[in-house]
């Protein structure tokens, strides 16, 4: 008797809870804003100019992406009917290396650059994160979407920026947050899937990108002067080179994380 | 006193029911760390806004977070049912007293497991919530045994065998190791140190670790701690075996302990050996906790039948055919 109306009570104590808490939050089940997936590009002409940068990363003889095992939820599982690799190393064969995090790491100090209005989206699709390195600028709005029909928690362990961590129950779930400092790197974690990671890098500034399948990558519309180029992978750790940027021009650099291998500009 | 104390036995039975479900409790907390899945229920007191996240039995992390929470409410339920029983039934006022102390300890354990999902696993926060735990199934354990049949009727040790407070107070000093023993584990697992030493049963192919930091500091401590454990409890079943014709009430969870702490030493080796695999990690957490309980055992029944061979009068040790025995003086 006392036992079943303690239950009761808990129970309609967790119902209240429950009802209280649904639309709380910045936590939405509606439909997506408009969010861009690629990397922010330069928003107004105020410290632009038309200096690029091209490039090409490199991971020569190395070893293949390790093939993961998604069984710890039935459901990703299913959604991968071939086989899965970790994201960390992604080289092509002719060692071609994706997911390089290459930006202006020094040479702009004292200019300021307008937020983009636009968001940058970070998708949880096929219990993978979408894009796995990225990069958003101070203040930018992130969009995190659940695309997946299981849930996912988004984890964010950033040091300088806030550690967030919030629950993606349903698909098509989206959560919106700004970071309020730049950092290299933010890690993103969901603690249900082990094997779910993404870097995203937060920025002063719109000038960076990340290498393609095809390991290049690009870098638009720079003001003419001296910068530091930083490159940077997860398993490889960084390499930085320096590059003179003319108005009009194009600078062309590769990075080479091969063992005994550096970065040189051209 | 204590034949004026009657015996409960709805009390006994739901006290010993959850002394047992908490070690499950323990082994299941043991499992959310040893997959890392604490963080993989994000928010709390709920699950992801729910009272059930969808699916959360088919998704391992979430199976392991959500059912340690779930076993959690349960035994936090049945904890408050015990404890109302007990301050209505129970006539010994330090009993009482005990309960009470054991549902201060489960709510500030509900708390801990909050808070150190919230705030993202703090070190310090996890290592409180594995040690709190411990000290809640020591509670609950004093509950069972002092409710039980046997030590409310007040009854003689049956043969007043062996000198009993010698055994009590081995068995306290094991009781304090071990728990000493998993709260250095505790601070083991949750700083990462669980391969700090890489081999086992060596420690870098020699008996002493060549250098030492942290990390290996609190691992080495966690193996010297085990030896000493693990001497304590055989001088202990060596102390209780001499005197054969002890009680079973404190000779049966003895040999209980001694086997459980061979096995725990195995489970600890194969944490290693297997670079952590979940399984013996987990059961190595559950198993310690199973440890402590059964020391605990002991340690009360030795005291008692110490405190009730003194209620009885004057008693002296003497030696029958090789046998040391302790009979009552002839007064
Ligand atoms: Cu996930």
């Amino acid at each position: 008797m006392k036992k079943i109306s303690l239950l009761m009570v808990f129970a309609l104590i967790a119902t209240v809870l429950v009802v209280g808490c649904g639309g709380g939050g910045d936590q939405a089940a509606a439909p997506a804003q408009q969010a861009d997936s690629a990397p922010a590009a330069a928003p107004g002409p105020a410290a632009t100019g038309s200096g690029t940068i091209e490039g090409n990363a490199k991971y020569i003889n190395g070893d293949p992406d390790a093939v993961i095992g998604m069984d710890a939820d039935p459901v990703c599982a299913s959604l991968h009917p071939g086989e899965v690799h970790t994201e960390k190393v992604v080289i092509d064969d002719d060692g071609n290396l994706a997911n390089v995090f290459v930006y202006v790491k020094s040479g702009l100090e004292g200019k300021s650059f307008p937020v983009p209005g636009t968001a940058h989206m970070l998708d949880q699709m096929g219990c993978q994160y979408k894009p796995h390195v990225s990069g958003v600028q101070v203040g930018q709005k992130l969009v995190v979407r659940n695309s997946d029909p299981t849930l996912h928690n988004v984890h964010a362990r950033p040091k300088s920026n806030k550690e967030f961590n919030q629950g993606q129950p349903f698909q098509g779930m989206e959560l919106e947050h700004t970071f309020d400092k730049a950092e290299v790197m933010v890690p993103f974690k969901c603690d249900v899937h082990p094997w779910m990671s993404s870097y995203m890098a937060v920025l002063e500034h719109p000038f960076f990108g990340v290498s393609s399948e095809q390991g290049s990558f690009g870098i638009e519309n720079l003001p003419a002067g001296d910068y530091v180029l930083e490159a940077w992978h997860e398993e490889f750790g960084t390499q930085t080179v320096e590059v003179t940027i003319v108005d009009g021009d194009t600078a062309v650099v590769s990075f080479d994380f091969s063992p005994g291998a550096t970065a040189s500009a051209g | 006193m204590s034949s004026d104390t009657p015996f409960l036995q709805g009390i006994h039975r739901l006290a010993v029911l959850l002394a047992g479900y908490v070690v499950l409790l323990i082994t299941a907390g043991g499992l959310v760390k040893s997959l890392e899945a604490g963080l993989s229920v994000p928010d709390w007191p709920l699950s992801y806004g729910m009272l059930n996240p969808p699916r959360w039995w088919q998704i391992e992390n979430v199976r392991a977070e959500h059912g340690h929470r779930l076993i959690a409410g349960t035994v936090l339920l049945l904890t408050l049912a015990l404890v109302i029983w007990i301050v209505r039934r129970e006539p010994r006022k330090w009993v009482r007293g005990v309960a009470l102390v054991a549902f201060a300890a489960v709510l500030a354990q509900a708390a801990l497991g909050g808070i150190t999902v919230l705030f993202f696993l703090p070190t310090a926060i996890s290592v409180s919530h594995a040690g709190l735990a411990q000290l809640f199934l020591g509670f609950l354990v004093v509950l069972a045994v002092v409710t039980s049949r046997r030590w409310v009727s007040g009854e003689s040790a049956r043969n007043l065998a062996g000198p009993v407070g010698r055994i009590a107070s081995l068995a306290t000093a094991t009781t304090v190791v071990i728990y000493l023993q998993i709260l250095l584990g505790a601070v083991m697992r949750h700083t990462g140190a669980g391969l700090a030493i890489p081999d086992f049963p060596l420690a870098f192919g020699g008996l002493i670790p060549p250098r030492l930091d942290f990390a290996i500091g609190i691992h080495f401590a966690h193996r010297v701690g085990a030896l000493i454990a693990a001497t304590l409890v055989f001088w202990l079943l060596g102390r209780v075996l001499r005197y054969a014709s002890l009680e079973r009430v404190v000779v049966i969870p003895t040999w209980l302990l001694a086997v459980m702490v061979l096995v725990q030493g195995t489970l600890g080796g194969l944490v290693v050996l297997t670079g952590k695999a979940v399984l013996p990690n987990t059961l190595h957490v559950g198993n310690g906790a199973l440890l402590l309980a059964l020391s605990l055992v002991v340690t009360l029944w030795a005291r008692r039948l110490d405190w009730v061979a003194h209620q009885q009068g004057d008693v002296a040790e003497v030696e029958v055919f090789g046998t040391r025995r302790l009979e009552r003086a002839v007064s």
